[in-house]
């Protein structure tokens, strides 16, 4: 199973993070991950939100966003428990678009938020591994 | 000394130019009205016959083309000889797909490249001369024209068209180039390039450079003349009515003599179409006098010109008109590109796009640079940067083969361009191209 991640178009200029991370703290609705990737002229902001349709609501009023299904995996908080996730992936034929990592929840717990180009074959790898993907309801349990 | 390349009919008094006008103009309507129906067709809709015009007064009473009639006409509409007698094809950068072919005799390509040798005696050649030329060869009449206008003179011609800088730069040294042909933004990189190899203005053996194909201020051509150590002069020309040469600078600078045997000039009013006397500003329109395959009667250029017949002090008795002082259609030149916001807005459409986008150009280091900024609809949108990266890739290609220049493009969120009182600005043009 995948969660849900909105992106959200930045123009690289002061003040539009600021305005974005505003509308969803405004809406009451808490900021469970965060990533920013830039470039030259523009962001793309990715959050994981508690109210995804209606982040996607109030972000919409000035930019456009998108919805995409990430997979999130619960590791321990300790050294080589990133690799140990991304060793599995490797093994297949499944490329990484990009990755971001928290620490929440219980102590000891961190997360790991991926964007594979396959998600199916990607879950299928870690199942078989012993690693189950979360869901949206997985992370609302354990995260405000 | 002054040097002409053809001294009597660039020095010839003023009664003795109207003469030869008059007896080509009435010869030349007659050629265009047996030959080309479409110009027949837009004559008799107006009801003038080839008996009406007796002289250049008379040409008022033509009708116009524009360059709509040419893209209608393309190709061969307004072609007035048997192709069997032609022996080139230029062309212009076409607007929305549809290109300008021009055809030419040999008569046409010896009266197009004497005029250039016009320029390059005026700019102080001889056959004592390396003459540099580098724009570009091809369907682009620049290189060619200069290069026919070099071997006229008998100057050794250096046929570098454009590009790869380290090689002009190796062949200017090397083989001395005295006088240096180009767009007037690549001769300043040319010198600033040279300047970063350590070479000083004075190590050079060039003297002159004919400088043209786009817009140029006086401060540019200072700059040019400082850092490349030379005089330089403006030179005009349309593939319409032929190429480069259409008019040159002598060596006042202070306008460009218009071949006046060949080419009649008259400056209208833009609005009315109706002919403005000297001195006063409008829209440049042209008729060629003596071309054979492809004669232009009243061209609109729609550069915006002014023209002089003060005496000019180097001896020359054609009308001179200033450097274009704008346009009176949308038309940017972008790095010797003529480009039009309908073509970039037929890209867009054509690729998916919305039209909601802004020009900018600017000129940075006198090189001219050129940003498409586009909105983007959401369900373009991707959360991978790669994505977005490779729509502007595609974008950017799409826009080059169109345009031939190829823009950085800058996709951007929606209802991100500035509108003004509701309308959106389409262009914005920071270049200081006039005085």
């Amino acid at each position: 199973m995948a969660i849900t991640q909105l992106s959200a178009f930045l123009e690289n200029t002061p003040g539009t993070l600021y305005k974005a991370v505003s509308a969803i703290s405004d809406a009451g609705i808490n900021l469970r991950a965060l990533s920013v990737a830039d470039t030259k002229d523009f962001g793309i902001l990715r959050v994981i939100v508690s109210d995804p349709a209606k982040a996607r609501e109030v972000l919409s009023d000035d930019t456009i966003i998108t919805e995409t299904q990430v997979l999130a995996v619960k590791m321990d908080d300790k050294a080589g428990a990133l690799k140990n996730i991304l060793n599995i992936i490797e093994s297949i034929d499944v490329n990484i678009e990009y990755v971001y990592a928290f620490t929440g929840g219980s102590k000891g717990s961190a997360y790991v938020v991926l964007r594979v180009d396959d998600n199916e074959q990607a879950e299928a790898v870690l199942a078989k591994n012993g690693i189950t993907t979360l869901t949206d309801a997985d992370l609302a349990s354990v995260l405000p | 000394m002054k040097n002409y390349y053809q001294k009597e009919i660039e020095t010839a008094p003023r009664e003795e130019i109207l003469k030869i006008q008059n007896e080509k103009i009435v010869k030349q309507v007659k050629h265009v009205y047996d030959n080309v129906p479409y110009y027949r067709d837009l004559m008799d809709k107006k009801g003038v016959k080839p008996e009406d015009i007796k002289g250049v007064d008379d040409i008022k009473k033509l009708p116009f083309l524009t360059k709509d009639d040419l893209r209608e006409c393309y190709p061969y509409g307004l072609l007035a000889t048997d192709l069997k007698d032609c022996v080139r094809i230029q062309s212009t950068s076409g607007t929305t797909g549809k290109r300008v072919v021009a055809f030419y005799t040999q008569h046409d390509i010896d009266l197009w490249e004497d005029c250039c040798a016009r320029a390059i005696v005026a700019a102080g050649g001889s056959n004592e001369d390396v003459v540099q030329v580098c724009y570009g060869y091809g369907l682009f009449t620049g290189g060619p024209g200069l290069n026919g206008g070099s071997h006229k003179v008998g100057s050794l011609t250096l046929p570098m068209s454009s590009g790869n800088t380290d090689r002009q730069i190796q062949f200017m040294m090397d083989l001395n180039a005295t006088i240096l042909c180009c767009t007037p933004s690549y001769a300043a990189y040319i010198g600033e390039t040279l300047a970063e190899k350590g070479y000083k203005p004075e190590d050079n053996k060039l003297k002159a450079g004919i400088f043209g194909a786009e817009p140029w201020t006086e401060e540019m051509r200072r700059s040019i003349e400082k850092s490349l150590g030379i005089k330089a002069y403006d030179i005009y020309g349309l593939t319409e009515i032929s190429g480069p040469g259409v008019s040159f600078e002598c060596e006042e600078q202070t306008g460009m003599h218009i071949n006046e045997d060949h080419f009649y000039a008259e400056i209208i009013d833009p609005e009315t179409g109706e002919v403005l006397p000297d001195g006063e500003k409008g829209e440049l329109v042209f008729t060629s006098l003596d071309k054979e395959a492809f004669p232009l009667l009243r061209y609109r250029t729609k550069d915006i010109c002014i023209l002089s017949r003060k005496k000019c002090s180097c001896g020359r008795t054609h009308v001179k008109m200033t450097k274009p002082l704008g346009r009176s259609d949308d038309m940017m030149i972008i790095r010797g590109v003529n480009v039009f916001p309908s073509q970039i807005e037929a890209v867009l459409l054509k690729e998916g796009y919305t039209p909601n986008y802004q020009i900018v150009v600017d000129r940075k280091n006198n090189t001219d640079t050129f940003d498409i900024y586009v909105e983007l609809a959401p369900e373009q949108f991707s959360d991978k940067i790669s994505d977005i990266q490779s729509r502007e890739a595609a974008l950017n290609g799409a826009m080059r083969s169109m345009l031939g220049i190829g823009p950085k493009i800058h996709l951007v969120a929606p209802k991100t361009i500035t509108r003004s009182e509701g309308k959106a600005v389409r262009v914005i043009d920071k270049r200081k191209l006039h005085d």
